[in-house]
């Protein structure tokens, strides 16, 4: 006799792990060889600033929307960040998931409160919410969505949703059943990670990089 | 056996009034979960009950299920009803050995067809039947044989319910669950390696005084009232699991203060059974509280599902040697993918052509 | 609300240092009620309005849903202490008591060892518990003859 939940927990954290590991892996080196390798045309021009700090520079200064960002797109500006902060304290501190980065990497960290995390993953899921409705709403934004984007933005918060309820069982269901889908969902994202806007959570240092440095080429502080 | 008293003489027997008795039927509605307005119904059953005969089966197994149920502390009212059912064949138990006690199974059987009730302990090897004989018989000749006359079957310990450890990857025998064998009767699992003695007996129990059908089972064939829910819901270490306090190694700080048990691979989120709240020993403990994570015994493949020490959220490969291997390589593609692009540009600047006014105004 | 207190913080503070954290941190978990007590109490209302007219009796087994030492407290407190307390010495200790409401019981069943086994609210006249069972009487029958006739 089998417990066919567990079965479907033991395939979301052999086979199927591997195969979203392998192609997130895989993909994101794929797309960050194909973005190198455009390469830029040698600029013989002698350079008035330093273009590789002003570029390590940008990386960071960029977390910090510009000015007027507040009054322009107030639900962007706020529910981004929480959006961000959220995801990441909930990602990065659960026990549970210190404990996968520790069989992944060799090291860990600290955990915090359950309570903590789940705060933290509440906020998350309405600010993700707020970011759909603005992005439905505002007919810029709109016409700038393409289909993939709506399949990120769901794909983004299912695991926030189905790890509160595999860990609180909410509606009293199946612990290892839900946990099996949790792990599911979480390797979705990893395998739409690399071949749609997700990408942006590797590029962006990239990018930033590449306008910091064309910026502090001129002399121009970013 | 045949001859032995029925309960209320053992109760006497044994200076257990009737107010004990009633006190126990009380307390066993409530642990099987039952409407308290049943205790009563459970008394005069219990009290009036046909001794059945019980014919256990001990199969490829390690004992430690009949140790358990043997373990049950004296004089309590399981070990009395246990004592008043007629358990006519046990190997281990039993007097007789050789064809004498095959005779008293045959006997029972023949004397009780359709009526007794069949305890199996351990798995059955089908790859090859001759892995495991009884005075000759192999296993899976004597469950079949013997289920046949049954009113029922309880599956005792993990072994038996789901194939347990001899069913275990690579399983050399072909060891296989009672249920995998029997399909036409009804089949009680009671999982664990071993079960909680009390748990046992109180299923026998319930069945004595109120039937199978008052048996609600899971969708494993487990009762309810005793794998229900995970060891993870009742745990009183859970409060550091919500906290975030975690043992990190067996002899870290957090093992020393009694913290969760999670990193250390603890299975007790998947794991249904009583363990945390009925414990072992009478109530002394259990694993959890004795400072081992749960191995999950009460489910089943429990032995290979992933390793008892890896957390349940850590992937079941080993990932790290694949890791360095794919930093190494992404090394490689990048430096490789540097030098063509720095070919590229050397091309790029070889075909270069210098175009001057003249050139311009040739063309236009 | 639970109503803090300050000994008991101070316990778990340093409790959260020292290997007994694990002793107090569950005396203060098992303290928080569920609130099951008020829907208990009403049913213990309506159970005893059935006895009153029909003379039927109730039982509820408080280990069936999620009844903290807290809510224990709370339900004491509303049913007060009553005439009767009563121990029967029968494998292990059981505790019976009358409530401040007549016709309410509590009955609280130990093992040998001192462990909860069961926890019920009895709505009746006399709990059976206490009462003299036949087959014992019997038995006890049996016993005095047996001395009487040496």
């Amino acid at each position: 006799m089998n417990n066919a939940y567990f079965d479907l927990l033991m395939w979301a954290r052999g086979p199927g792990f591997t195969i979203a590991l392998t192609v997130m892996v895989g993909g994101i080196l794929l797309r960050l060889v194909e973005i190198l390798l455009l390469g830029r045309k040698k600029d013989f021009a002698k350079a008035k600033g330093s273009p590789v700090a002003q570029g390590i520079k940008t990386i960071f200064t960029r977390s910090v929307a510009r000015k007027g960002m507040m009054k322009e797109a107030p639900v962007t500006y706020v529910a981004g960040y929480v959006f961000h902060l959220g995801f990441a304290v909930a990602f990065l501190f659960l026990g549970a998931h210190i404990a996968l980065i520790k069989s992944l990497l060799g090291f860990g960290w600290f955990d915090v409160n359950k309570a903590l995390i789940e705060t933290a993953a509440a906020l998350a899921v309405i600010a993700a919410i707020a970011l759909a409705y603005t992005r439905f709403t505002d007919p810029v934004r709109r016409a700038l969505t393409r289909f993939d984007d709506w399949v990120v933005l769901v794909l983004s918060v299912l695991p926030l949703i189905t790890g509160y309820i595999a860990v609180n069982r909410v509606f009293g269901v199946d612990a290892t059943l839900w946990m099996a889908i949790h792990i599911l969902t979480a390797e979705l994202l990893m395998i739409a990670f690399p071949f749609t806007k997700l990408m942006h959570a590797v590029t962006f240092a990239v990018s930033r990089y590449y306008n910091g440095s064309i910026q502090g080429r001129k002399g121009a502080e970013s | 056996m045949a001859d032995r008293p029925m309960l209320p003489e053992l109760m006497r027997a044994h200076g257990v009034s009737r107010r004990g008795f009633l006190k126990y039927c009380a307390s066993l509605t409530s642990a099987l979960a039952l409407p308290p307005a049943l205790a009563p119904k459970i008394a005069y059953a219990l009290e009036n009950a046909a001794r059945p005969s019980v014919i256990w089966l001990s199969f490829q197994e390690c004992t430690g299920c009949t140790e358990a149920i043997t373990r049950s502390h004296a004089p309590t009212i399981e070990d009395l009803i246990f004592n008043a059912i007629s358990l006519d064949y046990h190997h281990t138990l039993q007097a007789a050995s050789g064809h004498a006690a095959e005779a008293a199974r045959e006997h029972a059987m023949k004397e009780n067809y359709g009526n007794y009730l069949v305890i199996v302990d351990g798995s059955i090897p089908v790859d090859n039947p001759e892995y495991s004989c009884i005075a000759g018989i192999s296993n899976l000749d004597m469950l079949k044989e013997t289920a046949a006359g049954a009113a029922a079957i309880i599956a005792v310990g993990t072994c038996a319910a789901y194939g347990g450890i001899p069913h275990a990857n690579p399983n050399p025998t072909g060891a296989v669950a009672v249920s995998e064998i029997i399909t036409d009767k009804p089949i009680i699992n009671i999982p664990g390696c071993p079960p909680i003695p009390i748990v046992m007996t109180s299923v026998i129990a319930q069945f004595l005084t109120l039937g199978l059908d008052s048996i609600e089972v899971d969708e494993l064939g487990r009762p309810k009232a005793f794998f229900g829910e995970t060891i993870h819901d009742r745990c009183y270490r859970r409060p550091f699991y919500d906290k975030g306090l975690f043992a990190e190694t067996f002899d870290d700080e957090g093992a020393r203060e009694g913290w969760c048990l999670y990193k250390l691979g603890c299975k007790g989120p998947t794991t249904k059974s009583v363990c945390a709240t009925v414990k072992w020993n009478d109530g002394t403990s259990f694993p959890i509280q004795a400072g081992h994570p749960c191995l999950g015994c009460t489910e089943p493949d429990f032995w290979d599902n992933g390793g008892f020490y890896k957390p349940l959220s850590a992937p079941a490969g080993n990932y790290r040697q694949a890791g360095y291997a794919a930093i190494a390589a992404g090394a490689a593609l990048g430096v490789a993918g540097g030098a063509l692009a720095r070919a590229t540009k050397a091309k790029a600047v070889a075909a270069h052509e210098v175009v001057d006014a003249h050139d311009l105004e040739k063309k236009s | 609300m639970v109503k803090c207190d300050p000994e008991k913080e101070a316990a778990l503070s340093a409790g959260m240092r020292s290997s007994g954290g694990l002793l107090s941190l569950r005396t203060l978990r098992e303290h928080v009620p569920t609130g099951n007590a008020g829907p208990v109490l009403r049913e213990i209302a309506a159970a005893l309005a059935r006895l009153v007219e029909t003379g039927d009796p109730t039982t509820i087994d408080l280990g069936a849903l999620p009844f903290s030492a807290g809510d224990e407290k709370a339900l004491d407190a509303a049913l007060g202490a009553g005439e009767v307390r009563a121990t029967v010495e029968a494998l292990g200790t059981s505790d019976v008591t009358e409530t401040g409401i007549p016709g309410v019981w509590r009955i609280d069943h130990f093992d040998q060892a001192g462990e909860t086994l069961s926890r019920f609210v009895e709505i009746t006249y006399v709990p059976e518990i206490l009462m003299t069972q036949r087959g014992d009487a019997a038995d006890g029958l049996a016993r005095l003859e047996a001395d009487l006739a040496e």
